[in-house]
C-alpha cells in the first residue's frame, strides 16, 4: 500500500480491463516519473474522449459530432450498408480499403445465455435505415462465432423479405496459413463458400 | 500436475484477457468442467472453432492440483471435434433459441463442478443431436428436454395417473407443487386445467413417442411449452434467461 494519491492513481489504473495490479503500480510510477506535459497531454485526452466522443445518430459508430466520419462523408455509397457488432469493427473493415458504402453499428451480438436479445441491439434502427429503399445490399459482417452467427441468421430472416440483397462476409482460411493446420470447422467453411475462377 | 481427457459439449464461452476464453464444458466422466483456452479469440487460433457452444468435443485438460477441478482453473491443452453441432443449429434461429436454453439448463442442473452427471450429460448430446437433424419442430425438442431433465434429477412429473394417490388416469387437473396431474379428489386449489390433449402431448415428448408429439395442434404445444416452462421455474427457483428468447 502506498500513501495517498498514488494508490488512488494505482487503484484506478487497476479498474481498467488487461491491467492487474502490478501492471497498474508499473504504469503508476511510469507516470510519477514522466515529464509534466506528458502527464498533462494524457490527462487532456482522457477528458477530451469523455467530452467529445458519442454515437453516431444515424450509424452508431462513434462520432465527434451527430454524424460520424462514414455517414458524413457524401462519396460513400448510401445503397451498401455493413451491419457490423462493434464500432472497432468499423476501423477493422476501413483497414482493408474494400468497402465503400455505409455501416450499422449494432452494439453486441444476440446471445440468450447472457440475456441479450434482438430488442437489446439496435435493430429496430437499422429496419428504419432500410424503410426508404435506398439500400440495396446489406452485408452482414458480425463475428465468426456462434452468437455473430446467429444474428446474422436472424436479419437475414428479418430483411430478406424487403427485397434486399443480402450477403454475408465469407470465412475460411487465413492468408498465410498452411491448410493442414486448419481445423475441420474452419476448412468445413472454406468449402461451402468456395468460388469459380475465372481465369 | 496432470493430464485429463474427457469427452464433452461446450455450453458457454466468456472473454477473458485479449485473446483467451474460459470454457464451460459439460463432460462425461466429470460433470460440469470451466477450463481456459488460451489464444482461442485470434483468427489463427488452431482450435477456438472447435470450442463454440454447442460443440461437442474431445478435449485434454491441463490441471495444477490432483483433481481437475478445485485449485485454479484447468487449461485446455488439446481439442479435437466429435460433432459440430453449432452450425445447424445456429442456420435457424429458432432452433438456436431452443438449443441455447437447453444448454443453459444442463449447466443449471450441474452446480456443482467436477461432480459427474452423465444421464444430464446423455440427454443433453442426445436432444443437439435431436435439434442439429431439424426432424422435429425445436420447440418440441426443448420441451422434451426440459422434461427429461427434470426426470433425470429427481423432479419427474405425470401426466397420466395422480400424482398423489396414484389413480389411474386420464386426470385433468395439473399441479406444479404436486408434481403432475391429480384426480378430482386430491386437487388443490390453483391447479390448472389443460386440455387432455396438451396433457397426452406432454406424455408422449417425457417418454419418446414422437409419433403421437409431431401429430400435435400449434395451441396444445404452446399449451404444452407454458406447463413446462412454468414447472421448470417451480424446481429451478431462478427462471432461465435464455427462455424468454425461445421462438415460439
Amino acid at each position: 500500500m502506498y500513501e495517498g494519491v498514488v494508490q488512488d492513481l494505482i487503484d484506478e489504473l487497476g479498474r481498467l480491463p488487461g491491467v492487474g495490479p502490478k501492471s497498474a503500480q508499473r504504469i503508476a510510477f511510469h507516470i510519477l516519473q514522466a515529464d509534466p506535459v506528458d502527464v498533462r497531454r494524457l490527462a487532456h485526452a482522457l477528458q477530451q474522449v469523455k467530452e467529445k466522443v458519442r454515437f453516431c445518430a444515424v450509424c452508431g459508430n462513434v462520432a465527434e459530432a451527430e454524424l460520424c466520419r462514414v455517414c458524413q462523408d457524401p462519396r460513400r455509397d448510401p445503397a451498401l450498408i455493413c451491419v457490423v457488432e462493434e464500432p472497432k469493427d468499423v476501423v477493422a473493415i476501413e483497414r482493408t480499403r474494400e468497402f465503400r458504402g455505409r455501416y450499422h453499428v449494432l452494439g453486441g451480438a444476440i446471445s440468450p445465455i447472457e440475456g441479450v436479445g434482438p430488442d437489446d441491439l439496435r435493430i429496430r434502427e437499422l429496419l428504419g435505415r432500410l424503410a426508404d429503399g435506398t439500400v440495396t445490399e446489406l452485408i452482414l459482417a458480425t463475428d465468426p462465432n456462434l452468437e455473430g452467427e446467429a444474428t446474422a441468421t436472424y436479419l437475414a430472416r428479418l430483411c430478406k423479405p424487403m427485397g434486399l440483397k443480402v450477403t454475408r462476409l465469407a470465412s475460411g482460411l487465413p492468408v498465410g496459413g498452411d491448410l493442414e493446420y486448419a481445423d475441420e470447422v474452419t476448412l468445413g467453411r472454406a468449402f461451402e463458400g468456395r468460388r469459380l475462377l475465372d481465369v | 500436475m496432470s493430464l485429463y481427457r474427457d469427452d464433452g459439449i461446450v455450453l458457454r464461452t466468456q472473454k477473458l484477457g485479449e485473446a483467451d476464453r474460459i470454457i464451460t464444458l459439460l463432460t462425461r466422466h466429470h460433470g460440469r468442467v470451466r477450463a481456459v483456452a488460451r489464444g482461442v479469440r485470434r483468427t489463427k487460433s488452431k482450435f477456438g472453432a472447435r470450442l463454440e457452444p454447442f460443440s461437442h468435443v474431445d478435449v485434454q485438460f491441463f490441471a495444477r492440483g490432483s483433481d481437475l477441478v478445485g485449485r485454479g482453473l484447468p487449461l485446455c491443452t488439446q481439442v479435437e471435434t466429435i460433432a459440430p453441432y453449432g452450425g445447424d443449429i445456429v442456420s435457424d434461429y429458432g432452433r438456436y433459441t431452443a438449443g441455447t436454453a437447453m444448454l443453459e439448463t444442463a449447466e443449471r442442473f450441474t452446480e456443482n463442478e467436477g461432480e459427474p452427471a452423465v444421464q444430464q450429460y446423455l440427454l443433453l448430446v442426445g436432444g443437439l443431436r435431436t435439434l442439429a437433424s431439424g426432424a422435429h419442430d425445436a420447440h418440441l425438442v426443448l420441451d422434451a428436454f426440459l422434461l427429461r431433465s427434470l426426470a433425470v434429477n429427481g423432479y419427474g412429473a405425470t401426466f397420466d395417473d395422480c400424482a398423489k394417490c396414484g389413480m389411474e388416469g386420464p386426470n385433468r387437473f395439473f399441479s406444479l407443487q404436486a408434481g403432475g396431474v391429480l384426480c378430482g379428489d386430491c386437487r388443490v386449489p390453483g391447479s390448472a386445467v389443460p386440455s387432455p390433449e396438451t396433457l397426452e402431448l406432454l406424455g408422449a415428448l417425457l417418454s419418446g413417442d414422437w409419433e403421437t408429439a409431431d401429430a400435435c395442434e400449434p395451441r396444445h404445444c404452446r399449451e404444452g411449452s407454458g406447463l413446462v416452462a412454468a414447472y421448470l421455474q417451480w424446481h429451478l427457483e431462478r427462471g432461465l434467461r435464455s427462455l424468454r428468447y425461445v421462438e415460439k
